[in-house]
């Protein structure tokens, strides 16, 4: 934001929203409300995700529907290596980031071998079926819980800092969504960013210009699947256990709601998605109207209403929270960027 | 003994094969002609499932009843919901599909929980079909050999309609360019609307068969429904013929890697290890045959002729 900040409803936004995000501790600890610190480190690390596959989905239209492998994938690194004694922070990242890296590089070569000619509609499924073939991996793995999931006793230690302190784990969360944003930010200016974007538009111009199309679409992938990964380790020390269903389908379709419901393609709305869906789950599952049978009816079954919010959004928001505001100033005719 | 077990888990895995046709036909129909990503597939055949389980136990435990009540209730579901909510994303990209759909999966799963409640409902097998028939001298569950008997006349019967009827022209001509179709003069809106219930029916029908061998609870579309389109991206996208081939593969390949793999990697390996990755790498055997087939043939099996 250091760069050509300019008051827009667009800036206003952002900054509210993500200077918002860092008092939340101040807030919760003024509260004694020490809930609050776990809801928005949720919050933060399903942000982190949705801002990752922002990558792929929003600057290059490639419609992962299997991205919550990745943040499976984190989880368990931690998850197994934690069971096996290795509680250090940096052995834990390595080892996810190498697995990750690796699943992402063979997983994404054989999904973006069929943009080409089947449009995108054979990667939605095949990205699908890919997390969905990692999530019986990780249930048939009865050494680590299989389908009961397997809790973490130690979170990760980083040596300079301990997760013990939910606070700690809360402004490392935010500091790596800051500096993901940042880094997003360059990358989309950047050359790549611009190949990328250019391939949404219109790929086979791109590879007539030649580009590698296929190794730029696949670089994005992989970059977007770690984000993901890193997203996975947080949860796990959030939430001090991994299960399959970190990786179950619904997750992975969360995320992408996240990215629309946020705008897709901008910087902020992953952000913005995140943050909205989760409280409104939130809000929903505990919301109170003082007739017995509507709040049993909504506090029981609010996961059908999430279901047909986003029919809702799909019809009506397709802009989004964050992408709906004006990028400009009022007067500027049309949308700068 | 083995050749005897083995046939039997053959057979299973043909009746899975069956099964996953009749979901992969509409599925692959609904995608060729209207360029559309249905997830809510899985929810049709978890709605005629449920159907059926009511009208079997509304109706004195009549399995005639029950698929009086599946099949029609399905199809006008399918219908309804197509008016209401999908027609008009034929249009949107395939994420607001995708998306929408999931939402309506969200939708339905929740619905059935709300009427039927959390636990599962049961249906029976019916009273003629109850006991076994003899195959190649083997005891065969008659149900079973029911469901593959009805897939197989399905499949035939929505070949007989494609290749020889008028409005199996029409659809055949929708799917490879809806656009002249409609220029020509066919009401491409109604063709949209019976291809949608059709292929609702026959997620109704699978909901119906499969009601009685597995539990009807909520979210039981879901594996169902990925694992359908493992069969159509495994088949070639839009092709009946690729569903129908790719159904029976992924089904066979499924039951008899679950079956026997582990047995096999004993031969090989640590009994212990065996142990651990029997059952891990048969269950991914069918998404390592789906990359498989993509990274050789990226447009599937047996993809559809243009031309």
């Amino acid at each position: 934001m250091a760069s050509g900040f300019t008051l827009t409803p667009r800036s206003v936004f952002a900054v509210l929203l993500l200077v918002g995000l860092g008092l939340v501790p101040l807030i919760s600890g003024a509260l004694a409300q020490p809930f609050y610190v776990t809801l928005f480190t949720r919050i933060l690390v399903f942000a982190l995700a949705a801002l990752g596959l922002n990558l792929i989905l929003g600057y290059g239209a490639l419609v992962s529907f299997g991205h919550a492998m990745y943040m499976g994938i984190g989880a368990y690194a931690v998850g197994i290596l934690a069971h096996h004694g290795v509680t250090n922070g940096w052995a834990q990242l390595g080892a996810a980031m190498v697995v990750g890296a690796a699943v992402a590089l063979a997983v994404g070569l054989i999904c973006l071998r069929t943009t080409r000619e089947g449009g995108g509609m054979a990667f939605i499924m095949i990205t699908l079926a890919f997390a969905q073939m990692m999530f019986f991996l990780a249930v048939s793995l009865r050494a680590y819980g299989g389908d009961d999931g397997l809790p973490i006793s130690v979170r990760s230690d980083f040596g300079l800092f301990s997760l013990q302190d939910p606070n700690t784990l809360y402004y490392l969360s935010y500091a790596l969504l800051l500096a993901v944003l940042l880094g997003m930010r360059r990358l989309i200016d950047a050359r790549f960013g611009m190949v990328l974007r250019g391939c949404k538009s219109n790929e086979r111009r791109m590879a007539a210009l030649g580009f590698p199309t296929l190794r730029y679409k696949l670089a994005a992938y992989v970059i977007s699947a770690l984000v993901c990964v890193l997203a996975g380790m947080l949860l796990a020390n959030l939430t001090r256990f991994v299960s399959p269903s970190y990786m179950a389908w619904t997750v992975s379709g969360e995320l992408i709601v996240m990215i629309v419901l946020g705008g897709l393609g901008t910087l902020i709305g992953p952000v913005a998605g995140a943050t909205a869906l989760l409280l409104l789950e939130e809000v929903l599952s505990s919301l109170k109207f003082g007739l017995p049978w509507l709040d049993k009816l909504i506090n029981q079954h609010w996961l059908g209403l999430i279901g047909l919010f986003i029919v809702f959004v799909v019809l009506v928001m397709k802009r989004g929270v964050y992408g709906g505001l004006p990028a400009g100033p009022p007067t500027a005719k049309g949308r700068p960027k | 003994m083995t050749t005897g077990l083995f046939l039997t888990q053959l057979l299973n895995g043909v009746q899975l094969g069956v099964l996953l046709f009749l979901l992969a036909s509409g599925l692959t129909l609904v995608f060729g002609i209207m360029n559309f990503v249905n997830l809510t597939h899985g929810s049709l055949y978890m709605m005629g499932a449920y159907f059926a389980a009511a009208g079997y136990n509304a109706f004195d435990s009549s399995f005639l009843a029950a698929a009086l009540v599946a099949i029609p209730g399905t199809m006008l579901l399918g219908f309804v919901v197509e008016r209401l909510a999908l027609a008009t994303l034929y249009t949107r990209d395939h994420l607001d599909q995708v998306l929408a759909t999931f939402g309506l999966i969200l939708f339905f799963n929740e619905v059935v929980r709300a009427i039927w409640g959390p636990a599962s409902v049961y249906m029976n097998v019916p009273q003629a079909l109850s006991g076994t028939v003899s195959l190649f001298g083997l005891p065969y569950p008659a149900y079973r050999f029911a469901i593959i008997t009805v897939g197989l006349l399905v499949g035939l019967a929505l070949y007989l309609v494609i290749h020889r009827t008028r409005v199996g022209m029409l659809i055949r001509a929708g799917a490879s360019n809806p656009q002249m179709v409609s220029a020509l003069g066919v009401d491409i809106k109604g063709l949209n609307s019976l291809v949608f219930a059709l292929g609702a029916g026959l997620a109704g029908l699978a909901g119906l068969m499969a009601g009685p061998i597995v539990s009807v609870q909520s979210g039981m579309g879901e594996p169902i429904l990925i694992l359908t389109l493992v069969v159509i991206v495994t088949g070639g996208i839009g092709s009946i013929r690729g569903a129908f081939y790719g159904a029976l593969i992924v089904g066979i390949v499924d039951t008899i890697g679950r079956a026997f793999l582990p047995m096999l990697l004993r031969e090989f390996l640590e009994r212990s290890v065996a142990q651990a990755m029997g059952p891990a790498i048969a269950s991914m055997l069918i998404y390592l045959l789906m990359a498989a087939v993509l990274a050789l043939r990226p447009q599937g099996l047996f993809p559809v002729r243009h031309g």
